[in-house]
């Protein structure tokens, strides 16, 4: 069924066509809609059997999450920014322990300085963690990429991290085909679970393990994400058959045929990139793009694939790695290893700057011209850098950076009266 | 596509309006993407919200830079923000004010060679009358609809009911029809002077 709604709207009923029986979160901008929405559903009676928990913050969110999940229940949660760094340890248990939970991340900026807009920090700081993670689009693979999660969390027995922007994708209204309860029945199945805590049955889960078989029960936990690499495009195939539209899998190319220049992205900032990609096209520049939906297990093999036959590869990232450069390129490269092709890694969009068409062309004419330097920061206001610089050089006591370049911009006032 | 820019102040259904105006489009079988400006939001600061209108599916996610259209819920920006910025060359302005486009001193912000049309109707007046609150947002929709062929009122009443409570929803309808009398009535076809 055709809607216009809020993507965190299609999210939550996305979320509650899957049938989730515990939902536990604690609100924080860009995802509070998504759970605000689910609250109302569920009590409403919209959601059967299901149990919204409130809890006292993210960490205490994700810890009832698992324990639900250990006790054979379908769990989900949603976080953002900080919310997912104070859940951090237990992000690690619930991947550690093999629990299937379902997470939504509404991408957004980590502080400091405090920023509640969106960049793709957030995920990306667990992405060694051991969750799966997918990188929706558009609000419509957001609300399908929710409806694979459940399956693919369930079959593996991993738990699965969807990211949708923040804002861009959360907040925006779009047109979305809503799948009926039956479509979705038929797609994701009655929990399973590989293990449960069942006081009929007891065991126990999360043993204390030592030397002795730490590294197995690691490798086992990265031999589940290499199977993931397998069934990650069967379950998007799977969908299209069922639903009738492509969304997930690995790897998806845009007009790379023939491309010498190829432009990889992660979420909703690749229909930019696309929109770009087709002006150029007409221009008669070879350039096309790749969106990676999966950046957790990393699709190497077809993104190498993906990128054989380009000259020049453009990484366009909403993330840094401070005294390297990129995350998403860093892992790119990888990916890249044996083919020779010139590598570029792109910051853009932190803390919610807009990445606008104008500044993707003259970036693109850049690397078209060979004229791209290994790392760019997007629209980066050089004066202003530069000042501070100076301010640093001049004096010991040179203030906070943060304050010290807004009131340069003039937005915060020079004294407090 | 048609491109809609929203400026008026936290509190005054800024982001609503765009919201349902991509709700009507879409009710006219369009594809339509709303958003808000990823600045500050609160109540009396300037605020911003766009609408994309295509008839394919829109996959940009930039701000709306060169707006087709501009709806301004309080005049009171015009003095404050660069509310102009991007216009298209044949753009459309449509200001919630009960004085006239001269009144409010236009010819003095509008950019040169600018061929815009720009309109005033008292949304904020409408709301208080029908809506009971000084919330001019679904009203103007109602003006933009007479003024733009861009959507139909039909589309805009179906939206605002399909958002609000039924007695919420039937206030902004008379206002939204307010709106779109008066913006028909005449007074909103005169050229900005610039």
């Amino acid at each position: 069924m055709l809607k216009q709604i809020e993507g965190s709207r299609a999210v939550a009923e996305a979320v509650a066509l899957c049938r989730p029986e515990v939902i536990c979160a604690y609100p924080i901008t860009p995802q509070t809609h998504i759970v605000e929405n689910l609250g109302e559903m569920v009590a409403r009676g919209e959601v059967e059997r299901c149990e919204f928990i409130n809890v006292e913050s993210e960490f205490a969110a994700l810890s009832v999450a698992i324990g639900a999940s250990a006790a054979g229940a379908r769990a989900y949660t949603a976080t953002a920014s900080q919310g997912l760094l104070f859940m951090a340890e237990a992000v690690y248990n619930a991947s550690g322990l093999g629990l299937p939970i379902v997470m939504t991340v509404g991408n957004r900026a980590i502080g400091a300085p405090i920023n509640i807009w969106n960049d793709q920090q957030d995920s990306l700081s667990m992405r060694d963690a051991g969750w799966i993670q997918l990188y929706a689009e558009t609000n419509q693979e957001a609300l399908d990429l929710h409806i694979q999660a459940f399956r693919l969390a369930e079959e593996l027995s991993v738990p699965v991290m969807v990211c949708v922007d923040g804002f861009i994708l959360t907040h925006a209204y779009e047109r979305v085909d809503m799948p009926s309860q039956d479509q979705v029945d038929a797609f994701v199945p009655p929990y399973e679970p590989r293990q449960v805590l069942d006081p009929a049955e007891p065991i126990s889960i999360g043993a204390m393990v030592g030397p002795e078989a730490f590294t197995e029960v690691r490798y086992l936990a990265h031999y589940k994400q290499m199977q993931a690499l397998r069934l990650l495009p069967e379950l998007s195939e799977e969908f299209a058959e069922r639903f009738g539209r492509d969304s997930g899998g690995l790897v998806r190319s845009y007009r790379t045929e023939g491309a010498e220049t190829v432009v990889v992205a992660l979420g909703s900032v690749n229909g930019t990139i696309k929109d770009v990609v087709d002006e150029l096209r007409e221009e008669g520049m070879p350039i096309g793009s790749v969106s990676l939906c999966s950046f957790r297990p990393f699709p190497m093999r077809a993104l190498h694939k993906a990128l054989l036959h380009a000259k020049r590869v453009v990484v366009i990232e909403k993330s840094l790695a401070l005294g390297i450069g990129g995350i998403v390129s860093t892992n790119v490269r990888l990916a890249l290893s044996g083919i020779h092709v010139h590598g570029h890694t792109v910051i853009a969009g932190l803390g919610g700057r807009a990445i606008t068409r104008a500044s993707l062309r003259d970036l693109f004419f850049q690397a078209h011209k060979g004229a791209l330097p290994h790392v760019t920061f997007l629209d980066l206001n050089q004066k202003v850098v530069h000042r501070e610089i100076e301010r640093l050089e001049r004096q010991r006591r040179s203030g906070p950076t943060a304050e010290n370049i807004l009131r340069d911009l003039g937005i915060v006032a020079d004294h407090i009266a | 596509m048609f491109q809609v820019r929203i400026h008026g102040r936290g509190g005054q259904g800024v982001v609503t309006a765009a919201e349902l105006l991509s709700v009507a489009a879409f009710l006219e079988g369009r594809h339509s993407q709303a958003f808000p400006s990823f600045g500050s939001e609160r109540m009396g600061a300037p605020v911003m919200a766009f609408c994309r209108i295509d008839d394919k599916e829109i996959r940009l996610r930039e701000p709306v830079m060169h707006p087709d259209a501009l709806i301004i819920q309080d005049p009171g920006l015009l003095h404050q923000v660069n509310l102009f910025e991007g216009l298209s060359e044949n753009g459309l302005v449509l200001i919630n004010s009960s004085r006239t486009l001269a009144e409010l001193g236009l010819d003095e912000l509008a950019g040169e060679d600018c061929k815009c049309l720009g309109c005033t109707v008292p949304a904020t007046d409408l709301a208080l009358k029908h809506v009971g609150r000084p919330v001019p947002n679904a009203a103007l929709l109602g003006g933009f609809a007479a003024v733009s062929d861009r959507i139909r009122l039909e589309s805009v009443e179906a939206a605002i009911r399909d958002r609000f409570p039924a007695k919420v929803a039937e206030g902004n309808v008379k206002a939204a029809r307010a709106a779109f009398d008066v913006a028909k009535s005449g007074r909103c076809q005169e050229a900005l002077p610039c």
